[in-house]
């Protein structure tokens, strides 16, 4: 789960990660509120989406006055924003965060997440700061000093020190960046943080940092223990259809594609897609219906795959373990009477008791509904149904 | 032979009495699992499927000999089922759970290193010798004896990898479902080494999926170590960067833990990579011949 910029920074007050003081506003009249409650006379308006490259979008703007803040605020609140992580379609602002202006004498990077070969979390600094990490990572990775830390001794100095030389900081600001980098690490750990990126962290005229932009994702499993958190979950920032899926226990992702799929399991799945892509189709999705693929689930399944006007035929794939195949071919046959099914529907099933599975289907003798022998043949004729070829 | 377990494991069950650990407990004893007894805090005395109930791993051990605990508990208890394991002398835990927190995972797969307890999983089907022991939750009917090893991230593409090798005419010596969670247990590298050691393991099947870099680990320790012949598949080849697929870990960040560049690594440590999941059996046969 991602949260606002303006939440990562509350989290990051609590522990003392320094950060500029700011308001979060939702109608233009409480943007201008804010910035005279933060007074000063520079303030920065910022768009409050989950997705980076705001300020490149036209998301982030610089205001000297009151009426400045009006004027943004005006714009920014309710348009479509669109940068590289939004997708062409872009994100609706709803909320934006006033911000006073910021001495900034040099902007860093530092961001931290699990190290997946380390099995630890690292900590990871830039003197690239406002670019890109992936980009730093991928075209000059001498710029960018890292540290797993052992989370049975957590922060050390040593760490910070390494991180902080590795900036190429002067030594009068070591002790402050250490502190800083400490809390961050704090923030991540109690909080099961998934991930966390400042980007840009700033040093100030007077030698201090601090969080310019906050960014933090959580590990969903770990959510239960954190309810202060969860009420942070923005649910206009999720995709309606899969937020739907969740709620019935199915996880699905919307491609581009024409064929939908439906299998149980994860793996299975995303080699679903794979193997109609093979095939010489599209995939329109990503759909686990669990291991159980009872009637119900099937159903939902169907009508949230048919809520995409772009599919035109559904490559049912069950591989029947504990629950027999038998049954889920009494269950998509049920499914149907629930949901009505208006695309052709190729059904493989295999796995215990497959023979019964494909009787049952072959005497229910339902117009749309075509029996495939195996996983090849179920794609190829799921992609040939897509094109109207069957 | 095998790896890691046969007929002769003995098996504990922690989390024994819950709905899931009763069904698949008895599953596993149908198949001719020896499952010797069980630890539910609370329950210790009682008899569950016909065997002896403990409040403890240690007592579990201490009385029954398991060297093997599968684990059913809820997610939020499951580091310390794993520490309770490992600190009670088990050898391995497989741990069947979905949902624990990556950050119990991390504690927990510490302490049993050190404590020198393997784990397999969390959030996977486990682990069968076929035709012997199965401890997790695969159907044990697709898994017939034969001379492939095979190691997967997926749990119905593991059961549909043994099903097109034994429609090709082969079996399974030991199938190990690892999970696909960001920190898992055992893994390809330290699995690979012992199908390498079983003489009835005659061809390694390995299904990865994208996200982190374990196959790519795996590759570069085939390409040195491994001289039995490797057949893969790597699932999410069509998958969209920065979507979760379904496993915790499958997510392709920051554009590195694409399938291509794990198929790629894998392709040139000489391993069998096929394109299409359909086409796992046979390329098994291909490496096998007759």
């Amino acid at each position: 789960m991602n949260i606002h910029e303006y939440q990562a920074k509350e989290i990051f007050r609590k522990y003392g990660v320094p950060v500029p003081r700011g308001r979060v506003a939702f109608t233009v009249d409480e943007a201008v509120e804010a910035a005279k409650e933060l007074g000063g006379s520079l303030w920065v308006v910022k768009a409050q989406i989950h997705a980076g490259g705001r300020g490149l979008g036209g998301g982030v703007k610089l205001a000297k006055s009151l009426d400045e803040v009006r004027e943004w605020a005006d714009k920014i609140l309710g348009m479509t924003l669109v940068t590289h992580q939004t997708g062409p379609e872009g994100k609706v602002v709803h909320k934006v965060y006033i911000e006073e202006g910021a001495d900034i004498q040099k902007e860093f990077y530092l961001g931290m997440l699990l190290d997946r070969a380390a099995e630890m979390p690292v900590m990871m600094a830039s003197t690239e700061g406002g670019m890109e990490i992936e980009k730093v990572a991928a075209e000059t990775p001498e710029k960018i000093v890292k540290v797993t830390i052992d989370p049975t001794v957590g922060f050390q100095g040593f760490h910070g020190r390494k991180l902080a030389f590795g900036l190429g900081l002067p030594k009068e600001e070591i002790g402050t960046f250490i502190k800083f980098a400490k809390a961050l690490y704090e923030v991540y750990m109690d909080n099961d943080a998934e991930m966390i990126e400042i980007n840009p962290l700033i040093k100030t005229g007077d030698g201090k940092f601090l969080a310019l932009d906050a960014k933090m994702g959580f590990d969903d499993n770990a959510l239960y223990r954190h309810p202060d958190i969860s009420e942070m979950r923005d649910l206009e920032e999720e995709e309606p259809t899969e937020l739907e899926a969740k709620a019935h226990g199915l996880s699905y992702i919307k491609l581009d594609g024409n064929v939908g799929c439906m299998v149980n399991g994860a793996g299975l799945a995303m080699a679903t897609m794979d193997i109609i892509k093979h095939e010489g189709g599209e995939p329109a999705n990503f759909l686990d219906v669990g291991g159980g693929a009872n009637p119900e689930t099937v159903a939902k399944g169907f009508e949230i795959i048919l809520k995409d006007p772009n599919v035109k035929a559904i490559f049912v794939n069950i591989f029947g373990g504990i629950v027999r195949c038998d049954r889920v071919a009494n269950g998509i046959l049920e499914a149907t009477k629930i949901t009505d099914v208006n695309v052709p529907v190729v059904v493989r099933l295999d796995g215990t008791n497959a023979e019964e599975a494909a009787e049952i289907l072959k005497n229910a003798n339902i117009e749309n509904i075509i029996a495939a022998e195996n996983l090849a043949d179920g794609a190829r004729k799921a992609v040939a149904a897509a094109k109207g070829e069957l | 032979m095998s790896i890691l377990v046969n007929k002769d494991t003995k098996v504990i069950v922690q989390g024994f009495t819950g709905k899931e650990g009763t069904f698949h407990a008895s599953q596993c004893i149908e198949y001719g699992t020896q499952i010797v007894g069980g630890v539910t805090p609370g329950k210790g005395g009682q008899e569950h499927l016909g065997r002896p109930v403990f409040n403890t791993v240690e007592e579990a051990v201490a009385t029954t000999g398991a060297t093997v605990s599968m684990i059913f508990v809820p997610p939020a208890f499951v580091a310390d089922a794993v520490m309770e394991a490992s600190d009670a002398g088990i050898e391995l835990a497989v741990i069947i759970t979905e949902g624990a927190p990556v950050r119990d995972m991390m504690f927990a797969k510490m302490y049993a290193t050190k404590k020198g307890m393997s784990t397999i999983g969390p959030n996977c089907p486990g682990i069968i010798t076929a035709e012997e022991c199965k401890i997790g939750i695969m159907p044990g009917n697709i898994f017939k004896k034969g001379n492939v090893g095979l190691i997967s991230k997926s749990g119905t593409l593991t059961y549909e990898a043994s099903h097109q090798v034994v429609q090709e005419g082969y079996g399974i010596t030991t199938a190990v479902g690892i999970g696909g969670d960001p920190i898992i247990g055992l893994s390809y590298k330290q699995l690979l080494p012992m199908f390498e050691a079983d003489p009835e393991t005659e061809a390694i099947v390995m299904i990865g999926e994208i996200g982190g870099d374990l196959e790519i680990q795996a590759a570069a320790y085939i390409k040195e170590n491994i001289s039995k012949p490797v057949v893969a598949f790597i699932a999410g080849q069509t998958a969209p960067k920065g979507k979760r697929m379904g496993h915790a870990g499958a997510i392709i960040s920051g554009g590195s833990g694409t399938a291509a560049e794990k198929m790629a690594a894998l392709e040139a440590a000489g391993v069998k990579v096929v394109v299409s999941p359909a086409d796992i059996g046979k390329a098994v046969k291909e490496v096998l011949g007759n």
